[in-house]
């Protein structure tokens, strides 16, 4: 049917399965994320979300399979994921408590910080710099999010909305080219959520998104792509619209929601 | 996303917020320049306390130099850090008895100060590497291995190290230019408990300088973050290990110099000088000032200094004998820090925070009003 050959994915998971004990978490899953795309993986609560994203940043190291970056199998540990272009946001906020808000964005930051221990412990001019560029790079993500003016608070004391968009400011403070984004819309109202898919089309220009999340009209309105899982497999790969007719999705995911309902 | 939000829960009035501003626009801005004139503030004061107080207040102030040196490595590690150690004294005691093998072996004091801290990092990256693994009472118990451990080495090579009685370590001779300067300064002559109180609060001055510089940067930043969330710091591409190992190593090197610092002042490294009570000791002056503050630190050396001798003071007025008013400060201390972590878990620092910034708004609100 289609004789051009497609474009090399910007990161993707190839027969990645993932068994815990005799728990079979994931089963030769597959997905694949386009340039400048937004990828959605669904499923029903346990189909194995969280298990692949954990895979994807090295927490969890899969029986069989391959994690792939520009067509390449890589296997990075957490922390080396920031300097190849990855970003992830935990589910909830994972903010650091005893740092103030824009301290907690500079983390996001350190990536691309240039002084070292030295120039630190003797506070040269090279550090006061180095920490001046890293505070101006958070400032423009927070202010991107519209959360600028919260920049001397501790995250405690504000409203989780807030908190989440100071989690996705620390994400793309280290300007990556692929976000992981799990459960974003959790614990937002239908304004915020809105909003926050107008966010995630916008980012596009700048990067990859893969979306982990459980609000379907999100996901639906805001995804290229999406990969529907069940108890661990690909149920379903598609556009939204292939995906929303799909049988075996009715089945596995909207026949979880209206027994929920 | 939403509109931006400001912050309107400020939590100073205007009035003093302006005055507060032209304040700092008179400090310099670099960290370099309010650090470097806060030291020298902070010397002067050390110039006055000594110069105005006696050999026997000044030989006290000496004894907290090393303690607050230990205590503000401590605050880093365990306090910006989040790693327990039970086992500072023991480094402490790597520190004192390097101090004395170097002083033996006539090399300058200053080299030997360089040393110890050398030789006590160094130490500090083995049991760091091992820590970074380690959590919670882990961390406890494998650093409280280390307090009741290492002393123990000092009696095993007792034919180096001087086994149970200790090892004697020579007093530096006081340069000329000291007691020169001191005439100078207070037309008196300079005694060697003042000119080891001096060694001990100019080297003090200078760990808190380079830690309060860390702290305020980068490296203070990161340490934090992987206290609070090592999965979100991970993420964030900070290396964990070597984030805790760094943390570890300053730690350790400031319990180096502390440790030369005592060995000097104390003349004398002995394993009994060195057991899991001074490690306790300084764990609870870290707690009790403010985990986390340097200046917190200070104050709970402070308070591990002049608390025992003024409440045994206290209980012979009261008509103890020496033997129960000895017995009562251990007391009152353990008083203290259980009241500390009940009533103002922050420490002293906290309360002390509280107090100036009632003050400061209570001030400025009745100039307005
Ligand atoms: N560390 C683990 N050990 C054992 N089982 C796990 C572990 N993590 C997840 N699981 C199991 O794997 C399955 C997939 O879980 P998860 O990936 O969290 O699903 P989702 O995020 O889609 O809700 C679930 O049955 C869960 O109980
Ligand atoms: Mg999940």
């Amino acid at each position: 049917m289609s004789d051009t050959q497609p474009a090399p994915s910007v990161f993707g998971v190839a027969d990645v399965s993932v068994r815990f004990g005799g728990l079979v978490a994931l089963d030769a899953v597959s997905f694949a994320v386009g340039h400048g795309k937004v990828h959605g993986v669904i499923g029903p609560n346990g189909a194995g979300k969280t298990t692949l994203f954990n895979v994807c940043c090295g927490f969890v190291r899969p029986d069989a399979g391959t994690v792939l970056r520009h067509g390449r199998p890589v296997s990075p540990r957490p922390d080396e994921l920031a300097g190849m272009g990855i970003a992830r946001t935990l589910q909830g906020v994972g903010l650091f408590r005893g740092l103030s808000v824009v301290e907690n964005v500079m983390v996001g930051a350190d990536r691309h910080r240039k002084a070292g221990f030295g120039s630190t412990l003797l506070a040269l001019p090279r550090s006061d710099r180095d920490e001046r560029a890293l505070r101006e790079r958070a400032m423009a993500a927070l202010a991107e999010l519209g959360a600028d003016g919260y920049a001397a608070r501790l995250p405690g004391s504000l409203p989780y909305p807030v908190q989440k968009r100071v989690a996705l400011a620390r994400a793309l403070a280290s300007e990556p080219d692929l976000l992981l984004l799990d459960e974003p819309a959790s614990g937002l109202g239908h304004d915020e959520m809105t909003e926050l898919g107008a966010l995630i089309r916008s980012l596009t220009a700048r990067m990859s998104v893969v979306l982990v999340e459980h609000h379907m009209d999100l996901v639906m309105s805001v995804c290229d792509k999406i990969t529907v899982l069940d108890f661990g497999k690909v149920v379903a790969d598609g556009t939204p619209d292939e995906v929303r007719d799909d049988p075996a999705v009715i089945d596995a995911y909207l026949g979880e929601e209206a027994t929920h309902a | 996303m939403a509109a931006p939000t400001k912050d309107t829960e400020v939590g100073v009035p205007p009035a003093a917020a302006g005055r507060f501003a032209a304040f700092t626009r008179r400090m310099p801005s670099s960290t370099l320049g309010k650090h470097a004139l806060t030291l020298l503030v902070a010397f002067v004061v050390v110039v006055l306390v000594l110069e105005l107080t006696g050999p026997f207040r000044n030989s006290q102030f000496a004894t907290m130099a090393y303690y607050g040196i230990a205590a503000a490595g401590l605050t880093v590690l365990t306090g910006v850090n989040g790693q327990i150690s039970l086992g500072h004294g023991a480094l402490m005691a790597v520190g004192a008895y390097t101090t004395g093998l170097m002083l033996a072996a006539e090399i300058p004091l200053l080299v030997t100060m360089l040393g110890a801290m050398a030789v006590t990092a160094a130490v500090g990256a083995v049991v760091g590497v091992a820590a970074a693994r380690l959590h919670g009472p882990y961390l406890a118990g494998a650093t409280l291995a280390l307090a009741v451990g290492l002393p123990g080495l000092a009696i095993y090579f007792d034919h180096w190290l001087g086994g149970e009685q200790g090892m004697r370590i020579p007093s530096p001779q006081m340069p000329a230019w000291f007691s020169d300067a001191i005439y100078f300064l207070s037309a008196t002559e300079a005694s060697s408990a003042k000119y080891l109180a001096y060694i001990g609060w100019v080297t003090l001055l200078v760990v808190l300088f380079l830690l309060a510089n860390l702290m305020a940067g980068r490296t203070g930043r990161v340490w934090r973050a992987v206290r609070d969330d090592e999965v979100a710091a991970e993420l964030a591409g900070i290396p964990l290990g070597k984030v805790r190992v760094l943390a570890f190593v300053v730690s350790a090197a400031c319990a180096g110099i502390a440790g030369a610092v005592l060995g000097i002042v104390v003349r004398l490294a002995a394993p009994s000088g060195f057991t899991i009570v001074l490690s306790l000791g300084l764990l609870t002056a870290v707690v009790v000032g403010g985990l986390g503050s340097l200046v917190g630190a200070l104050l709970g050396s402070a308070l591990l200094v002049f608390l025992p001798p003024f409440v045994t003071n206290v209980g012979t007025d009261i008509g103890l004998d020496n033997t129960q008013a000895a017995q009562l400060a251990p007391f009152v201390y353990g008083a203290v820090l259980v009241l500390v972590m009940l009533l103002a878990p922050s420490g002293a620092v906290g309360v002390l925070k509280k107090l100036l910034k009632k003050l400061w708004i209570g001030r400025s609100t009745r100039r307005t009003g």
